[in-house]
């Protein structure tokens, strides 16, 4: 099968970037060392090529129905101008994807999907709004979307313009506003997925390049460093933020990735994945996420056992030596009688059982 | 495109070794672009026995961890100190302040010349 490229993938390759398959598409893993990259973010700014999410518009007069039966969350209280993290669900209740809902408009909605979901997420949208009167646009291939993440993330923006240093200043977290460069539509949100301060932006995939060169460009007066699906991973881990694919999954539901909070049973609409997690509301899921540290060096990678009194009672999902906090950080699920913060267990790593204990996350707050 | 010095030989595991006595060891320029950056090094100890071919520590980096192999039999000499506190110095200078151990040699592995390793990894001699 031939790797999906991103409409940036010679400025990549101009850079020196290491590539790596992700989800189908060719993606820069690093360009020169992953921890340089981690703490760019932590202390300036980085800068992602995250082309390969999704973009899907949902709109007309009927589309917060629609968004109310197609995801877990309440999207009829949603003013104009917000972001909001929610599920997608399948009929078993399980979790199908993790996404974020900007509402553009009065009656237009963005949604934002994983890479490797857009696909199956764009089908069910369209499945479960079929009849209802609005318009779904699966954008994704016309899109591209850069992440400028860190500290110093809004003097990047502000460094683009006028009207960007108006959006910069104004937009809060978590808000989305759009502007017209060139007589397109950009969409600028306050998001992110590494725990800093960070804006979100996406562009038509013409546009991309010379937005790319203007951040980068030096009379920006911001050395932004160029980041990696490497680092990504790192920082968002730090930050104690699920990644499809490890900790979410068709194997999982809301409550034991502790997303239930964010299912509202309360919605008038029926949507999909009710009828099965309505049973599992006041029952407390059998296994639970939870962090976990170490004050010894080896990291518990995915997939490691988590073991208490040499019995087998949780499953690592992602695992790293944290580059900020040097030492190691996982996410895991675990059965609930052990999920108590502070609760010390082990985990298997390469034949060795490793002390660990059972913590809150983010393991990193800003 | 990865660096392959023409001084030196190789293992398939990605180790080189100097023509000295003791010999010294180290991971190969492609070998540790491939682990990405080393945050934890465990080395074998001195006076501790190796034997080529089979596993004597490991290099633990932020996205995995791989396990080291001694290319050659013998007895450690000398592990790098410097290394193990900051086991960046892999990553800035396999070839140089990066290099893990010496050995004193009593057989060697399975040791490529510098031309067969860099067709191995698409290298380049230098």
């Amino acid at each position: 099968m031939t790797l999906k490229t991103t409409a940036l993938f010679e400025a990549h390759e101009a850079l020196g970037a290491s590539f790596t398959d992700f989800n189908g598409w060719n993606m820069p893993l690093k360009y020169f060392s992953e921890i340089t990259e981690h703490k760019a973010v932590r202390e300036a700014v980085g800068i992602f090529d995250l082309s390969h999410m999704g973009e899907i518009f949902v709109s007309g007069p009927e589309a917060v129905k629609g968004l109310n039966t197609a995801l877990a969350g309440d999207f009829s209280k949603m003013t104009i101008g917000r972001a909001k993290y929610t599920v997608m669900l399948t009929e078993e209740g399980t979790i199908l994807d993790d996404l974020i809902v900007y509402r553009l408009g009065e009656d237009r909605y963005l949604m934002v999907p994983n890479a490797g979901n857009a696909a199956a997420v764009s089908e069910a949208v369209t499945e479960r709004l079929a009849g209802l009167d609005v318009t779904i646009d699966d954008a994704t291939d016309r899109l591209s979307l850069l992440g400028i993440q860190g500290p110093q993330a809004q003097n990047v923006v502000a460094a683009l313009g006028d009207e960007f240093a108006e959006a910069a200043s104004s937009l809060k977290n978590y808000r989305v506003t759009q502007l017209t460069v060139e007589g397109s539509e950009w969409i600028v949100a306050r998001t992110g997925y590494t725990g800093e301060d960070g804006f979100e932006i996406i562009t038509p995939n013409d546009q991309v390049n010379h937005l790319w060169n203007r951040i980068f460009a030096a009379d920006a007066g911001v050395e932004a460093t160029a980041c990696g699906l490497a680092s990504r991973d790192s920082l968002r881990l730090e930050a104690g933020m699920p990644l499809y694919g490890n900790e979410l999954s068709r194997e999982r539901t809301p409550f034991e990735a502790g997303l239930g909070r964010i299912v509202s049973f309360e919605k008038p609409q029926n949507f999909v994945g009710r009828a099965a997690l309505e049973p599992h509301r006041d029952a407390p899921p059998a296994q639970v996420l939870v962090g976990l540290t170490s004050d010894q060096r080896r990291a518990g990678r995915s997939g490691a056992t988590i073991v208490v009194d040499d019995q087998a009672v949780g499953v690592v999902t992602s695992g790293i030596p944290s580059p900020t906090l040097s030492q190691p950080v996982a996410l895991g699920y675990i059965d609930a009688e052990h999920a108590a913060v502070d609760t010390a267990v082990d985990v298997k790593i390469r034949g060795k059982a490793l002390p660990f204990v059972i913590t809150k996350p983010p393991f990193y707050t800003r | 495109m990865t660096v392959v010095k023409s001084a030196l030989r190789y293992s398939a595991e990605h180790e080189w070794l100097n023509d000295e006595d003791p010999v010294r060891i180290g991971i190969t320029d492609y070998a540790a672009d491939q682990l990405g950056d080393v945050v934890f090094a465990e080395l074998p100890e001195v006076g501790d026995t190796v034997t080529a071919g089979e596993v004597c520590g490991e290099l633990e980096s932020t996205k995995s961890v791989s396990e080291l192999y001694s290319p050659v039999s013998g007895t450690i000499v000398e592990s790098n100190e410097d290394v193990i506190q900051n086991p960046e110095r892999i990553n800035e200078d396999p070839y140089g302040a990066g290099w893990l151990f010496t050995v004193d040699v009593s057989e060697e592995g399975p040791l490529l010349t510098p031309e067969q390793y860099a067709e191995q990894t698409e290298g380049t001699v230098e």
